[in-house]
């Protein structure tokens, strides 16, 4: 063995491209990090606007400056006010929010997971699963949990809805069944769930039939406090589970390989997310029916926005997600005066033309 | 100073036996050990046995460090197409385990290890449109930022040009010795090897054939038997030894 200095060549010089940078890089960094809060509180902001336009539309209209002073003093605007706004607008608007969050935080973390740009509640026959369950009840009177008869649809949807998502994970955690698999046992299921539907609609009722597709075509009307709360709670609880992951999820996008090597269990991981984000889909989506779209275009564009390091992209998710929704009820509202148009009619042909532009105008990567 | 030991080491998939009695005498920071074998021999392998990430019979042996994760793993595949700049896709790998907020000191390192590898120029890049070469590079910085003891490093220059093949084992040699670092480096490359390694590991079908000096382990005999080439080796003008391959047998 010779001595090293023998062995090691003097570090030849660095080529060109490869020269140190006069700039800093961490406050290049810091910069762009100042830069995402700011889109963060940017976002915040135009939804608490479309908050309050979506409390001020309806059969009675009110003016911004009402709706605000009904908010933050109850007790100086008129009783009517205050009752409309409080108990009759609120839940609802307020549900918009809570779904809208709640299904593109969802399918942001299946899209993590799955590293599937097309992975969402909808697309791993999660919302079909809910849809069948409320179908059942809607249709035949069947309730799947009898000692709660008043909340059957919702109670349905739900289990079916969870149902469908645990048989994803266990047919997942069998050898051999890769991620790309489990997007195709997801898009079985949905194909599953429609032809169920078909054969419900069938033998159902003309009357049934018609509370099934209004059902599915999603409404927020249905929104109630006790319903936002336990709605509410589930993404509470959610939210910094996921948010405990941050590093780890973020990881997961460069791959399962690169994950691993830098300390992360991806299939333990995977698992973990799967449950808690079906958890938050399946609640979403069996108080308010399928709302399309939401739960993949909403993460979509705060993917667009903020990147991927899920301490921006979790929260930028959330609210993109909801502001889709409160807009989106905004425009259930106005664009036929004194009718209001399911939303879930709304996102799907607002919010995919609106997808399309931010995609083909982008020049960054969006995937 | 750290020191890392395999004593009996085996790996399965399954019902197949990937790794076999693998034993090495300690290997000891501040060096570079060249691991070397043909393609499927089990290099992959061993280091994810070495990790931790594949289960099997015998013992992986790390003294001399304080750290809770001491060893850290540059794999072959760097490609992504996730949406991080390449100072996120670094600071990622550094805050893994850790907590969400960023101190200014893993910025520090994160501008280290960019600056050690000369791809701070690349800094606010997106990861998905980088060259492969420069993939790997932010690669071998994802694995530097950790701060290791010991690095593994799959095939670091498999996409690089021959001047940075050079460049980056030459900073890599420079790293093991400055921060007493024990770097174990799969490579193709018997050159490379015999420049910039001190010992060589040889696997041949899952098993260790040899072990000890790099000089004493790359030989015209060991050339044969396990890459099937006839060589020979010679020093150079300035006495270093050089690897002169003649034909595939």
């Amino acid at each position: 063995m010779t001595t090293e200095s023998s062995r090691v060549a003097a570090a030849p010089p660095r080529p060109a491209a490869f020269t140190p940078a006069a700039a800093d890089d961490a406050n290049l960094y810091r910069r762009l990090v100042l830069r995402r809060q700011l889109i963060l509180a940017a976002l915040a902001l135009a939804l608490f606007a479309s908050l309050c336009v979506d409390l001020a539309l309806g059969p009675a209209r009110f003016g911004l400056d009402q709706v605000i002073a009904a908010l933050f003093t109850p007790g100086s605007v008129e009783d009517s006010l205050r009752v409309i706004l409080w108990q009759i607008r609120m839940p609802v608007a307020l549900m918009a929010l809570v779904v809208g969050a709640s299904l593109s935080i969802a399918g942001a973390q299946m899209q993590t997971i799955l590293s599937n740009p097309l992975a969402s509640p909808f697309t791993l026959g999660i919302s079909a699963g809910a849809s069948f369950g409320a179908a059942l009840a809607l249709a035949f009177g069947v309730t799947l949990v009898p000692a709660l008869v008043d909340y059957a649809i919702p109670l349905n949807a739900f289990i079916m809805a969870m149902l469908t998502a645990l048989a994803i994970h266990f047919l997942s955690m069998r050898r051999g069944v890769t991620i790309e698999t489990i997007v195709l046992l997801g898009i079985a299921m949905v194909f599953i769930f429609n032809s169920l539907m078909a054969l419900i609609q069938f033998f159902a009722s003309q009357q049934a039939v018609s509370a099934v597709v209004f059902w599915t075509m999603g409404s927020l009307t249905k929104a109630t406090w006790p319903k936002l709360g336990i709605a509410f709670a589930v993404l509470a609880v959610v939210v910094p589970l996921l948010a405990r992951h941050g590093w780890a999820l973020t990881a997961m996008r460069l791959g399962d390989a690169k994950a691993e090597s830098l300390g992360v269990k991806p299939r333990a991981l995977r698992l973990e997310v799967l449950i808690m984000v079906s958890l938050l889909a399946a609640i979403a989506v069996s108080f308010v029916g399928t709302i399309g779209f939401v739960g993949l275009v909403g993460p979509h564009i705060a993917r667009l926005l903020l990147g991927e390091d899920q301490r921006f992209f979790l929260p930028g998710s959330a609210l993109c997600g909801a502001l889709m929704l409160s807009v989106g009820s905004v425009l259930s509202k106005v664009i036929i005066p004194g009718t209001i148009i399911p939303i879930g009619i709304i996102t799907s042909l607002v919010g995919i033309p609106f997808f399309l532009f931010l995609i083909l105008n982008h020049k960054k990567n969006a995937w | 100073m750290v020191t890392l030991t395999l004593d009996r080491l085996s790996a399965r998939y399954g019902r197949r036996q990937i790794l076999a009695d693998i034993s090495t005498p300690p290997l000891h920071g501040g060096q570079v050990v060249a691991l070397l074998g043909p393609n499927a021999a089990g290099k992959s392998t061993l280091f994810r046995r070495i990790l931790g990430l594949l289960e099997g019979d015998g013992e992986v042996r790390i003294t001399g460090t304080s750290s809770e994760r001491p060893i850290a793993y540059m794999p072959q595949d760097n490609g992504a197409t996730a949406v991080l700049t390449v100072y996120e896709a670094v600071l990622l790998a550094r805050m893994q385990g850790r907590r969400l907020k960023v101190a200014d000191a893993d910025l520090d390192e994160v501008d280290k290890a960019l600056a050690a590898l000369g791809i701070d120029t690349l800094a606010g890049r997106d990861i998905g449109n980088l060259s492969g070469g420069q993939r790997q590079l932010v690669g071998a910085a994802q694995a530097l930022v950790q701060s290791p003891d010991i690095l593994l490093l799959d095939e670091p220059t498999s996409a690089l040009d021959l001047h940075r093949q050079i460049s980056l084992l030459g900073i890599l040699r420079r790293l093991a010795q400055e921060r007493n670092m024990l770097i174990i480096a799969a490579l193709h490359d018997l050159g490379h090897a015999l420049r910039f390694a001190d010992q060589a590991l040889v696997i041949e079908s899952g098993r260790l054939v040899d072990c000890g000096p790099c000089e004493q382990v790359v030989t015209p005999q060991m050339l044969r038997r396990t890459f099937q080439v006839e060589a020979r080796i010679e020093p150079c003008s300035q006495g270093r030894p050089q690897l002169i391959v003649e034909a595939a047998i």
